[in-house]
């Protein structure tokens, strides 16, 4: 699905991100399947949110960088509120923890798990959401269970 | 330790507005009732007055989250004023307060008035929360950027859940329990029955609180503050006026500011706490004085939650251990606790007047002015704590040096 990813069936509403240089390949690498980051080539730090300077080097030398897509729970909330137009409720807000850099994290949604499966520390996978909004094709970060993770 | 210089600023008078869910009152007229209170209060007129602070200065959304910016109480009342300053960039809604002591020590000003106005209950009216959260009125072109970048596709666009992460993981870390977080609510309900600006007065009880509906969990109904309508001000003082003030001058020991993890909600380094941990630290760096001296703590409520780390990061208890240390909620009753907590009822119950309401708290019970919640033994020593998350800015308060 490289050339033309087909907008996820059944889509909830969401809003989408507005897209800069230095955040288009996180939002839009999810069609091609791939979780990128914005990582220092001088030190190799992943810097998320991105900038253009390396936070630990100051580096302007920085690129986008695939991750395994492999993550672990860090903790999470089931959310009974209607704050907006979302998805079906109760839905699951969880923050991962990416494993190539210890103080990478992510705030999403956790999706394709019971609610009495949740336990903080299980191993998660990404999954993408893929919205079609004009010129754009975004690909939302989602986070299930890793069922093959031994 | 007395080269700290807000050592050399008091606070000199203290007001407060009507208070209510929706006044439907213009908020600049609130916000001028409470200024021209704390105004009096300090046997001051509004000539004396040559500095004015606020937080977070003239914002339209989220509607309501500000009643007046710093010019419109200047003209509203002709002050003239040496120093002033607004802004929601700053170490919490105290650290306007903060920035006050520090300009009255450096002799920009010598009595800053210092106010925050919100209006959130009427500027919602009927519509409800969901009308105030980002996006809800921009139809289908919205796009999310900044911080809400990384909630807002993910349908998080409020504190309520950011907050239930945290809260989550202590609850994994260290065995928190609903009924321990619950003490928190149940106990600011008590404290709220015995002030008459409370919001909510009706009695509440463990069961109430833990039947109540689900927000994001473990956070229900009753771990969230209310929006309401209302002002608050304090005078900030230099200590060499207090031969011309009011009243016995509450004296500023210490502050922390300190802001030294990521500022985020969720790429913070610890999730158990907040920067609170560092404000406080900060804070106990700057004075003699230890948590075992304190009298009383009125410490921002936002969510229960949050309370429940500024407990931990002042060193109250331990960190990780806030949760036996409410247990029953003994330790923090007004009445009998080693440390009387939010003693007016928080904002939980009696409305988030956003941070400044703490403050008041603290130095109505400090000037003896509790009536039937004043805490009992003459306290001498209290603390003010407002913000959450990458927000906090404490003061430490006595009433004699």
């Amino acid at each position: 699905m490289a050339d033309s990813p087909a907008p996820t069936a059944d889509l909830p509403f969401r809003i989408l991100p507005a897209l800069t240089d230095l955040n288009r390949e996180f939002w839009t690498a999810g069609t091609r399947g791939e979780l990128r980051f914005l990582r220092c080539n001088a030190c190799g730090y992943y810097n998320h949110p991105p900038t253009a300077v390396c936070p630990v080097c100051h580096s302007k030398d920085l690129a986008p960088s695939t991750v395994s897509g492999r993550a672990t729970l860090h903790t999470y909330t089931i959310n009974h509120q209607a704050w907006m137009p979302g998805p079906e409720l109760p839905y699951v807000i969880g923050i991962v923890d990416i494993p190539e850099q210890a103080d990478l994290r992510l705030t999403t949604n956790i999706v394709n798990c019971a609610h009495d499966d949740l336990v903080i520390g299980m191993p998660m996978r990404v999954t993408f959401e893929i919205h079609a909004d004009g010129e754009d094709v975004i690909a939302i970060p989602l986070f299930e269970p890793d069922r093959t993770s031994a | 330790m007395s080269t700290f210089i807000e050592k050399q600023t008091v606070i000199s008078g203290a007001g407060q507005s009507d208070i209510g869910r929706r006044l439907f009152r213009d908020p600049l007229e609130l916000t001028l009732d409470a200024c021209l209170a704390a105004i009096a209060d300090a046997g001051l007129t509004t000539k004396d007055i040559d500095g004015v602070a606020t937080y977070p200065g003239p914002m339209s959304i989220p509607p309501g989250f500000s009643g007046a910016g710093v010019v419109d109480v200047q003209d509203a009342l002709r002050l003239e004023l040496g120093w002033w300053s607004g802004g929601i960039e700053a170490p919490g809604q105290l650290g306007s307060v903060i920035n006050a002591c520090l300009a009255v020590a450096a002799g920009l000003a010598t009595h800053v008035l210092c106010f925050r106005s919100v209006y959130e209950g009427s500027a919602q009216g009927t519509k409800g929360r969901a009308s105030t959260m980002p996006g809800s009125g921009g139809g289908g072109s919205f796009r999310a950027s900044g911080f809400m970048e990384w909630t807002l596709p993910f349908a998080a666009p409020s504190a309520a859940p950011w907050i239930a992460l945290m809260a989550q993981r202590h609850f994994h870390e260290f065995g928190t329990t609903r009924e321990q977080l619950g003490q928190i609510p149940l106990n600011a309900r008590k404290n709220a029955a015995l002030n008459p600006k409370a919001i909510y007065t009706d009695p509440m009880t463990m069961d109430d609180y833990l039947n109540v509906r689900m927000v994001s969990t473990p956070l229900s109904l009753y771990d969230c503050d209310v929006p309401c309508d209302g002002a608050t001000a304090v005078i900030v003082s230099h200590v060499d006026t207090v031969a011309d003030l009011a009243k016995p001058p509450i004296h500023v020991e210490a502050v922390g500011t300190a802001l030294r993890g990521r500022p985020s909600w969720d790429q913070f380094d610890d999730l158990t706490t907040m920067a609170n941990r560092d404000a406080s630290a900060q804070l106990w760096g700057r004075t003699d004085l230890t948590p075992a001296d304190v009298d009383l703590a009125e410490m921002y409520d936002g969510f229960s939650f949050i309370a429940l780390t500024w407990l931990e990061a002042m060193g109250f208890c331990g960190h990780g251990e806030a949760g036996p240390f409410l247990e029953g909620g003994t330790n923090i009753a007004r009445d009998s606790g080693v440390l009387p907590l939010n003693t007016h009822g928080g904002q939980l119950s009696a409305g988030r007047l956003h941070g400044y309401g703490f403050l008041h708290e603290a130095c109505t019970q400090l000037w003896g002015e509790g009536g039937p919640r004043q805490v009992a033994g003459d306290p001498e020593v209290g603390v003010a704590c407002a913000g959450g998350g990458p927000l906090a800015g404490a003061l430490l308060l006595t009433t004699h040096r």
